[in-house]
């Protein structure tokens, strides 16, 4: 029981490092920008297919990784200079039917390309061996690999937001785009900045999460309201939010598929512990935001001041 | 008292029913089920009927996001509601429609008012999350319900039994019913938007903070609207029942709450009619384009675009009433 929840755990912080690469595009160009933008999954999924593209055509999946990065953050500041640069000063209803036009577009046009169904990848050679953490809890390689790369990421924003210049334009910006722009920041640069490096986050989780879980149109939706979700109990515009908010819900969500079933097991028959458990485990993080918002509307972290 | 008059029909609060325009779209909907059998097409009168529907559960959230400004952004989940109570009640037995229709409808409005009192205690970005949130709850709820179905959805015997009317079996008749009470429904929100209530609460939608200050209780003038437009829902979500015989918890998806929130960007928020445009424009684009191509959401989404860039208020702004001033 022990190895199975420090398991779960891993697995929880995983998922939630994940959603934390998501999310922190996301509360960015929410924040700064002031756009709610539906078709951030889409470039999550763009991510996947790349890798599993290109992964499978020249076998490496480095190469997978690095085209896949490479090619969404293209497709994402294409898609800023092109059509979501027009949509800032708009208000939320028409970015909200401009980006769902988009999520129709980017699903139909990943069907065209490579088709109505799954691809399912495996994990490099190198990963698929799990390593043993402490003596009896082996894990999965590339699930650790996950993590370290997350944490990485996070350091790295970190640093990038908190200590050099463009973040501090970055932070300007999300507290205050008025000011920041009577400043003197080129506000249009660093949006286009913004948007594609929200785009190699979605990108990077998208290719890392790729050999996890099968690569298909429709991917994005599912994780996006997740991604919300973080946003929103992080605060807008906030990335320490993002983080704590991404952790938080990655690992309620993860042990609570583990931990409700065995408590329901114990009061109530399997055949009603089955069908109550997932149900309950999926409902416990929109509880958890909605009672965020209940005490604290502006989420945990408020960027604005 | 003429001239008061019209100023008053000049206000840009006051939405026109157009009278001329309905009654000659009215008979044209009266005559179509009779059309359709005579030109062998009968398949036309079930998808008017389907368009009917979503023009009523679009008209339903046009009341909450057009003309009370509130994005709410869980609509779906009070057309699951409606749904699944008369799918529950004819599971047990209980098929007539003057007990399940009503019993959707109350039900879906008292859950409406529950989540308002949550919800509308937030604003903007927060609210369209929470409502999305409670959505989201509905949705795994219903997924849990297995002795209903669960994932799988539940099948029904038949549609709702009115004594003393119609026979809904036939297409036709049930094509005539929703058509009523689309029209009651329209006819209802026409009074209420343009009467006190409709215009106090446009007012909040305009500034909130100004009502608060003259006296007007604000929350309560919103939780009003926000039930009636959940309990209208739930009525749509009962119909949807009936007409496809089979209840999904993918009706309460946050996809579908979606669709209905683009039908009326599409018609035009805040506008009468802009419900109804919108779910004939979208369901007809989704239709008419998945018989061309399988591809069909890529020019669905590329059409949407052209909505956004260059409609900036929905299709009925395109050719609306000039005398408006907004």
């Amino acid at each position: 029981m022990n190895i199975l929840l420090i398991e779960q755990t891993l697995n929880g912080f995983q998922f939630g490092l994940m959603l934390f690469l998501l999310a922190a595009g996301l509360t960015l160009v929410f924040g700064i920008m002031d756009m709610i933008n539906l078709a951030h999954g889409s470039l999550y999924m763009v991510g996947a297919f790349l890798t599993a593209a290109v992964t499978q055509a020249s076998g490496s999946y480095t190469l997978g990784v690095l085209s896949a990065l490479v090619g969404t953050s293209i497709f994402g500041m294409l898609l800023e200079v092109s059509l979501l640069r027009r949509l800032y000063r708009r208000d939320h209803l028409s970015q909200v039917l401009a980006t769902f036009a988009l999520i129709l577009i980017c699903n139909e046009g990943v069907r065209m390309i490579w088709g109505a169904s799954p691809i399912k990848l495996n994990a490099p050679e190198a990963l698929s061996r799990p390593i043993e953490l402490v003596p009896g809890l082996f894990y999965p390689a590339h699930r650790l690999l996950i993590i370290v790369v997350g944490i990485v990421v996070a350091i790295g924003l970190y640093i990038l937001v908190a200590k050099t210049r463009v973040g501090m334009w970055v932070r300007a910006g999300a507290s205050n785009r008025e000011m920041a722009t009577a400043m003197g920041v080129n506000i249009q640069w660093l949006f286009t900045f913004v948007f594609g490096f929200g785009a190699v986050l979605c990108a990077l989780a998208g290719a890392m999460l790729s050999p996890l879980m099968a690569v298909q149109v429709g991917m994005g939706e599912s994780i996006l309201i997740l991604a919300f979700v973080v946003v929103v109990i992080g605060g807008i515009g906030s990335i320490r939010g993002a983080f704590v908010g991404a952790l938080l819900i990655g690992t309620v969500d993860t042990l609570s598929r583990t931990l409700i079933p065995t408590l329901l097991g114990q009061f109530l028959s399997p055949s009603t512990t089955s069908a109550l458990g997932p149900a309950l485990a999926s409902i416990i993080i929109y509880v958890l935001m909605a009672a965020v918002l209940f005490w604290k509307p502006q989420g945990l972290f408020p960027a604005r001041g | 008292m003429t001239t008061l008059t019209s100023t008053i029909m000049r206000s840009t609060l006051h939405h026109r029913a157009r009278p001329e325009l309905t009654i000659v779209v009215l008979v044209m909907l009266l005559a179509l089920p009779w059309a359709a059998t005579a030109s062998d097409h009968a398949f036309y009168t079930t998808f008017a009927t389907r368009i009917l529907i979503f023009a009523l559960a679009a008209t339903s959230l046009n009341l909450v996001l057009g003309f009370g400004g509130m994005v709410a952004f869980g609509h779906a989940g009070f057309l699951g509601i409606g749904a699944y109570t008369v799918g529950i009640l004819m599971d047990k037995g209980f098929s007539s429609a003057w007990l399940s229709w009503p019993a959707a409808t109350l039900i879906s409005g008292a859950i409406a008012c529950l989540i308002g009192l949550v919800s509308l205690r937030t604003k903007g970005v927060y609210f369209i999350m929470i409502t999305l949130s409670f959505a989201q709850m509905l949705y795994f709820i219903s997924i849990s319900l297995t002795q209903f179905g669960g994932d799988d959805g539940m099948s029904l015997p038949g549609r709702s039994i009115i004594q003393f009317g119609p026979d809904l079996a036939s297409d036709d008749r049930f094509f005539y019913v929703v058509l009523g009470l689309c029209v009651a429904v329209i006819f209802f929100l026409h009074r209420l938007i343009n009467g006190r209530f409709g215009r106090v609460l446009q007012s909040i939608r305009e500034n909130e903070t100004r009502m608060s200050s003259i006296g007007y209780p604000v929350f309560r003038y919103k939780l009003v609207a926000f039930t009636i437009s959940g309990a209208l829902a739930g009525l749509a979500g009962a119909l949807i029942a009936n007409q496809n015989g089979f209840i999904s918890p993918s009706l309460m998806l946050w996809t579908q709450s979606g669709s209905l929130m683009i039908m009326i960007i599409l018609g035009g928020v805040g506008y009468l009619y802009g419900g109804v445009l919108g779910s004939v424009v979208f369901l007809l684009l989704e239709e008419g384009l998945s018989n061309v191509t399988i591809h069909w959401q890529l020019p669905l989404g590329l059409i949407l675009l052209c909505v956004v860039l260059f409609a900036p208020t929905g299709l009925v702004g395109l050719f609306r009433d000039p005398r408006r001033h907004d």
